[in-house]
C-alpha cells in the first residue's frame, strides 16, 4: 500500500510524458491520478491502526546487500498526516496548474506528479539511503518547475535554490555514509542511536537549509517569488515539511545526545527566524513576500516545537506542520488567483477587492484568520501546544513565540486588508471577476480540511505517536 | 626447435575477434566499392565488438578462478572480462554513434578498422600480467587512438588534437616504460606476482619506478596533474571518438592501475594509497574548478571526466575489496553517461555544423525532447543525483573512502560534487530554460537530421544509466566477483 502510494504518481507521470496526449486529456489524466492518490491515502489512513501505532504497511526489498541498504518503506502515525497533506496539496496544485493552462502542460503535470511521488517517498522511506534518494529526487522536478515556468528572475532563483539546498543535502550524504557504515546498517528502524556531533550537524544542515531556518533562508524569497503560484505553494506547504520531518524522524530520534547538546542554539535560531520572518512579512511589499517570510517564521516555530522534545511540543509541531502546509498552500494559490486578475502582487497597487467578490473575500479572510491563529482555529491549537512545550525549557522561548503570534496577526491582517479592503487599487479593474467555480474547487477542499482540524485538532495530536506519548515514542526511536 | 607455450585461445578470443574485424575492415577499405564501404566496415567493426562482448561474457562466466595464460603473460579472470564487457559495449555504441558523423569519408574504412584495433588493445591491456604486455597493449591502443584523432584530415582541430595527444601520450608512455625498467632493475621480475614476491619494500629504486608507473597510467586515466592533454584532445577529436575515449580509455587505465598496484605492489600500499589520494584530490579540484568556466560543452565534459577520474581514484586508493567493487560499479554508469552525453553533443553538432557551446544548446531540450531528457539524465548522473547509477557509484566511492578511514576524502568528494552541480545543471539550464530565439545561430539544414542510430545509442545509454540505479545488486555481484580476482 505504501509502495502504491509512491509508485502511482510516478507511473502516472511516465504515462503522461510518454503518451502524445493533448493538453485536456493530459490534464484530466493527471488530475485523475492525483485524486486516485488521495483515494489511496484515504484507504491507508482508514486502515492504519492508530491504537497500535508504530510502523505499519511496511514493505522491504533488498536493494544492495553488501552495504545493507534496502528498499524499506512504511508509515507511522505522523507520516500518515504528512503524506495526507502532500497528496491533498499536490492534487490542488495540479488542478490549479491544469486550470491555469501552463505551457507545455504534459511536461509540467508530469513533473508535478513525479514530485508527489518523491515527497511521499521522503515521508515513508525507512532506509537512510532511500530517504536521501527521495530527498534529492524532489530537487529534480523542483529545479525545472521553478526554472522553466517561473518568472523573469527564475534563472537566478533556481541557481540559488539548488546550490543552497544541495550544499545541505551533500553534507547529509557525508553524514549518512559515516553514520550508516559505522552502524553497519542503513535501515532507519534498526539503526542505533549515535552521539556523534558532526554527523548530527550534517543532518541538521540539510534540514535547516531545506526548512529553511534563519540564517540559511537566502534562497527562500527569490524561489517563492519567481516560481508559479502552485509551485510556490508546494515549496512552502509541502517540501519544507520534508525538512521538519527529517528533524523529527532522524535528528532528534537518532541523535538524542547531540540534540540535547545543541538544543539551545537551534531553539535560538528558530526563535530568531520566527521574529525576523514575522517582521519581514510585515514589511514585505507584495503578497508572495508576506507568505514567503511567514513561512520562514512558521518553520521556525515548528522547529522549536520539535526541539522541545516533549509531549506537548512534538504533538503541536506535527499539527502545525499540517496546518501550515494547508494554510500556506491555500494562500499561495489565492495569491496566484489574485495575481492572475491584477497582473501584480504588489500590495500598494491592490485593494478593495472584497467589493463585488464575495467568494474571494470569504475564502481569503477565512484562511487568513486561521493563519493568524485566532483561538478555536487549528493553528491556534498547534501554536499553543508548541509554546507550552517549549515553555519547559525556559519561559523566554514562549514569550518570543507569543510575540510572534501577535506579529502574525499584524502581517496577516495587513495582507488581507491590503488586498480586500481600503480603496480600489490601480491594478484592480472591474473586469477582475470573483473566484470561478474551478478555483473554488481547488481551495475549498483544503479550507474544509483546515476547518475540520479546527473542530477536532486531536485527530492529529492524539493520533501521531504510539500510545499518544510522543516523548517516549521518540526516546525509543519509534520502535 | 623452439618450444611454444600452450596458448589458451579462448582467453584471447575477445581480442582476436576484434583483430579479425580490424583485418577484414582494412581489406574492405580497399576492396569494397566506395558506396558501400562505410556500411560494410562499420558493420564489421560493430560485429567485432559484439563478438568480443559475447566472448567476454562467456569468459566471465567460465573464469570463476582467475589464472594466467600464455606463460602468465596474460590474465584470464573476471576483472579483465568485466572490463572487456564495458569496453566492448562502449565500442558498439561508439560505432553506432560514428555512423552518421559528417566528415570526409575517404578513410572511413580505416576509421572503423582502427576503432576495432583500439578496442582490441584495450581488452588486451586489462588482461596484462607483466610489464611487457602492459606496455605493448598500452602502445597498441594509444597509437590507434592517435591516428583516429587525426583521421578527418580537413579538421584542423582534429590534427592539433592528434599531435598534442601523440606528444603528451608518447611522453606518458615513456614515463611508464622508464618506470617499468626501474622496477625490473629493483626486483629482477617483470610479472606482477613476481614483483610482489621479490618484496623489496621501501627500496628507493622500486618506489621511483612505482611512481613513474602511476604517473604513466594517470596520463591515460587523465587524472590531474597529468591531465593537460585531455580538454584539447576531447575537444578536437571527432565527437564519437571522444565518447569512446572518455568511456573506454579511462576505464581500462583505472582498472589496470588497480590491478598492477594491488598485485605487484602490495608491500608499498602505504605509499601508493596516499599518492593516489593526493592525485584524486588534485583531479577533483582542478577538474571541477576548470569545468566551471568552460563555454564549450565538450571541454566541460572533458574537465568533468577529469573530476570523475578523481572520484574513481578514491576507490582505487582505498585499496580494498569494497574499493574495487566501487570502482567497477562506478565504471558501468560512468561509461554509459560519457558515451551518451558525447553522442548528444554529436547530434547537436551535426545539426548546427559548429562546435557546441552552452549558448547554442539553448532550447535544445524542447526541440529534441528525447535527446534533451537523455542529456538531462546524464548530467544528473554525473552530478550524482538519485535515479541514476551515478548516485550509487558515488555512494560506494564514499563508503570505500570511509572504510579506509579517510573521512576527509569523503568531505572533499562531497564539496567537489557541490561545485560540479553548477556546470552540470548549467547545461540543463541552457537546454531547457533558455529559449531557442535567444540563439543567434541558424541550423544548417531545415528540419534536424533524423538519426535513428544515434538515438538508439543514446537510449541504450539512458537505460544503463537509470537501470544501474535500480539493479544495484546484480551489478555489484558482478563487480564483487571481478574484484575477487585481486588478492585483497
Amino acid at each position: 500500500m505504501t509502495t502504491a502510494l509512491i509508485v502511482l504518481p510516478l507511473a502516472a507521470a511516465l504515462v503522461i510524458w510518454v503518451l502524445p496526449l493533448n493538453d485536456v486529456s493530459a490534464g484530466a489524466l493527471a488530475l485523475l491520478a492525483a485524486l486516485a492518490e488521495v483515494g489511496v491515502w484515504i484507504q491507508l489512513a482508514a486502515r492504519y491502526d492508530f491504537g497500535q501505532g508504530g510502523l505499519q504497511f511496511a514493505q522491504q526489498r533488498n536493494w544492495f546487500s553488501d552495504l545493507h541498504v534496502s528498499y524499506h518503506v512504511g508509515v507511522y502515525g505522523f507520516s500518515v498526516w504528512l503524506t495526507g497533506l502532500t497528496v491533498i496539496a499536490m492534487a490542488a496544485a495540479i488542478a490549479y496548474g491544469f486550470w491555469a493552462g501552463r505551457d507545455r502542460l504534459r511536461a509540467y503535470l508530469g513533473l508535478m506528479l513525479f514530485l508527489t511521488g518523491a515527497v511521499v517517498g521522503v515521508f515513508t522511506a525507512q532506509d537512510l539511503l532511500l530517504f536521501y534518494a527521495f530527498f534529492e529526487a524532489m530537487m529534480i522536478p523542483l529545479y525545472v518547475l521553478v526554472g522553466v515556468w517561473g518568472g523573469p528572475g527564475r534563472l537566478g532563483a533556481t541557481l540559488k535554490f539548488v546550490l543552497f539546498t544541495m550544499a545541505g543535502s551533500l553534507l547529509m550524504l557525508a553524514s549518512i555514509v559515516v553514520y550508516g557504515l559505522s552502524q553497519n546498517t542503513f535501515d532507519l528502524v534498526k539503526i542505533g542511536q549515535s552521539s556523534s556531533n558532526w554527523v548530527f550537524l550534517g543532518f541538521v544542515a540539510a534540514f535547516a537549509i531545506k526548512a529553511p531556518l534563519f540564517p540559511l533562508h537566502g534562497w527562500l524569497p527569490d524561489a517563492y517569488r519567481e516560481s508559479s503560484p502552485e509551485v510556490a505553494a508546494i515549496l512552502s506547504g509541502v517540501v519544507s515539511k520534508a525538512a521538519a520531518y527529517g528533524f523529527l524522524r532522524i535528528a532528534i530520534t537518532k541523535f538524542p545526545e547531540p540534540a540535547q547538546h545543541y538544543r539551545a542554539p537551534i531553539l535560538a535560531l528558530a526563535a530568531i527566524g520566527l521574529i525576523y520572518g514575522s517582521l519581514l512579512a510585515f514589511r514585505a511589499p507584495d503578497i508572495r513576500g508576506v507568505i514567503a517570510y511567514s513561512s520562514l517564521a512558521q518553520m521556525g516555530l515548528i522547529t522549536m516545537g520539535i526541539f522541545s522534545i516533549n509531549d506537548l511540543g512534538l504533538d503541536g509541531s506535527v499539527l502545525q506542520m499540517v496546518n501550515h502546509g494547508l494554510v500556506s498552500t491555500t494562500l499561495f494559490l489565492l495569491a496566484g488567483m489574485v495575481e492572475r486578475r491584477t497582473l501584480t502582487g504588489e500590495l500598494s497597487r491592490l485593494g478593495g477587492m472584497a467589493r463585488g467578490r464575495p467568494a474571494l473575500a470569504t475564502v481569503l479572510l477565512t484562511t487568513g484568520v486561521i493563519a493568524l491563529a485566532v483561538p478555536l482555529s487549528s493553528a491556534f491549537a498547534g501554536e499553543f501546544l508548541i509554546l507550552a512545550g517549549v515553555f519547559r525549557h525556559g519561559w523566554a522561548w514562549s514569550v518570543v513565540g507569543a510575540v510572534a503570534i501577535v506579529l502574525a496577526a499584524a502581517y496577516v491582517l495587513r495582507l488581507v486588508s491590503a488586498i480586500l479592503h481600503r480603496d480600489v487599487g490601480p491594478a484592480v479593474s472591474d473586469a477582475a471577476l470573483d473566484l470561478r467555480p474551478a478555483e473554488l474547487g481547488v481551495v475549498l477542499p483544503m479550507l474544509a480540511c483546515l476547518l475540520a482540524l479546527s473542530a477536532w485538532p486531536a485527530a492529529i495530536t492524539q493520533h501521531s505517536f504510539r500510545g499518544d506519548r510522543p516523548q517516549a515514542d521518540v526516546a525509543q526511536g519509534f520502535k | 626447435m623452439i618450444p611454444t607455450p600452450h596458448i589458451d585461445w579462448f582467453a584471447l578470443a575477445p581480442v582476436n575477434s576484434l583483430l579479425a574485424a580490424t583485418g577484414l575492415a582494412l581489406l574492405c577499405a580497399v576492396l569494397a566499392p566506395a558506396r558501400s564501404r562505410k556500411a560494410v566496415t562499420a558493420t564489421l567493426c560493430g560485429l567485432g565488438y559484439a563478438t568480443a562482448l559475447g566472448f567476454a561474457v562467456a569468459l566471465y562466466v567460465k573464469s570463476a578462478h582467475g589464472h594466467g595464460v600464455v606463460v602468465d603473460a596474460f590474465r584470464r579472470d573476471r576483472l579483465a572480462e568485466l572490463t572487456a564487457i564495458i569496453v566492448a559495449g562502449s565500442g558498439i555504441l561508439a560505432t553506432v554513434v560514428s555512423y552518421r558523423e559528417r566528415w570526409r569519408e575517404d578513410h572511413i574504412g580505416e576509421y572503423y578498422a582502427l576503432l576495432a584495433a583500439a578496442g582490441a588493445g584495450m581488452i588486451f591491456f586489462v588482461g596484462a600480467n607483466n610489464l611487457l604486455t602492459l606496455f605493448l597493449a598500452l602502445e597498441w591502443f594509444s597509437i590507434s587512438l592517435y591516428i583516429l584523432c587525426a583521421i578527418d584530415r580537413d579538421r584542423l582541430s582534429g590534427l592539433e588534437a592528434a599531435l598534442k595527444y601523440l606528444i603528451i601520450g608518447g611522453f606518458g608512455s615513456a614515463v611508464l616504460l622508464f618506470g617499468s625498467a626501474l622496477v625490473y632493475g629493483a626486483t629482477g621480475a617483470i610479472d606482477f606476482p613476481g614483483i610482489a614476491a621479490a618484496g623489496h619494500e621501501h627500496d628507493a629504486l622500486l618506489l621511483f619506478g612505482l611512481a613513474m608507473i602511476i604517473a604513466g597510467l594517470a596520463f591515460k586515466a587523465s587524472a590531474a596533474p597529468f591531465h593537460m592533454w585531455t580538454p584539447d584532445v576531447y575537444e578536437g577529436a571527432p565527437t564519437p571518438l571522444t565518447a569512446f575515449m572518455a568511456a573506454a580509455t579511462k576505464t581500462v587505465a583505472l582498472v589496470v592501475m588497480l590491478r598492477i598496484l594491488v598485485t605487484a605492489f602490495p608491500g608499498d600500499a602505504y605509499v601508493w594509497t596516499r599518492a593516489l589520494a593526493v592525485i584524486a584530490v588534485f583531479s577533483l579540484v582542478i577538474g571541477n574548478l576548470a569545468a566551471l568556466v568552460q563555454k564549450g560543452v565538450k571541454r566541460m565534459l572533458a574537465y568533468s571526466s577529469i573530476s570523475h577520474a578523481g572520484f574513481m581514484l578514491i576507490a582505487v586508493a582505498s585499496s580494498s575489496s569494497l574499493g574495487a567493487r566501487a570502482l567497477l560499479y562506478y565504471l558501468i554508469p560512468y561509461a554509459a553517461m560519457s558515451i551518451g552525453s558525447f553522442a548528444v553533443v554529436a547530434a547537436r553538432e551535426r545539426e548546427l555544423g559548429v562546435p557546441v557551446t552552452f549558448a547554442n544548446m539553448a532550447g535544445f531540450g524542447w526541440e529534441r525532447p528525447l535527446l534533451g531528457i537523455s542529456m538531462w539524465t546524464f548530467m544528473l548522473g554525473f552530478a550524482g543525483f538519485p535515479l541514476t547509477g551515478g548516485f550509487v557509484g558515488k555512494f560506494y566511492v564514499f563508503a570505500a573512502a570511509y572504510r579506509h578511514g579517510w573521512t576527509w576524502l569523503v568531505i572533499v568528494g562531497v564539496l567537489a560534487t557541490l561545485v560540479s552541480l553548477y556546470y552540470y545543471l548549467g547545461l540543463v539550464r541552457a537546454m531547457f530554460m533558455r529559449r531557442t530565439e535567444d540563439l543567434q545561430l541558424a541550423p544548417i539544414g531545415g528540419s534536424p537530421p533524423r538519426d535513428a542510430l544515434l538515438q538508439t545509442a543514446v537510449v541504450a545509454c539512458l537505460v544503463v544509466t537509470v537501470g544501474s540505479f535500480f539493479a544495484v545488486q546484480p551489478l555489484i555481484d558482478l563487480a564483487k566477483h571481478a574484484a575477487s580476482s585481486l588478492p585483497f
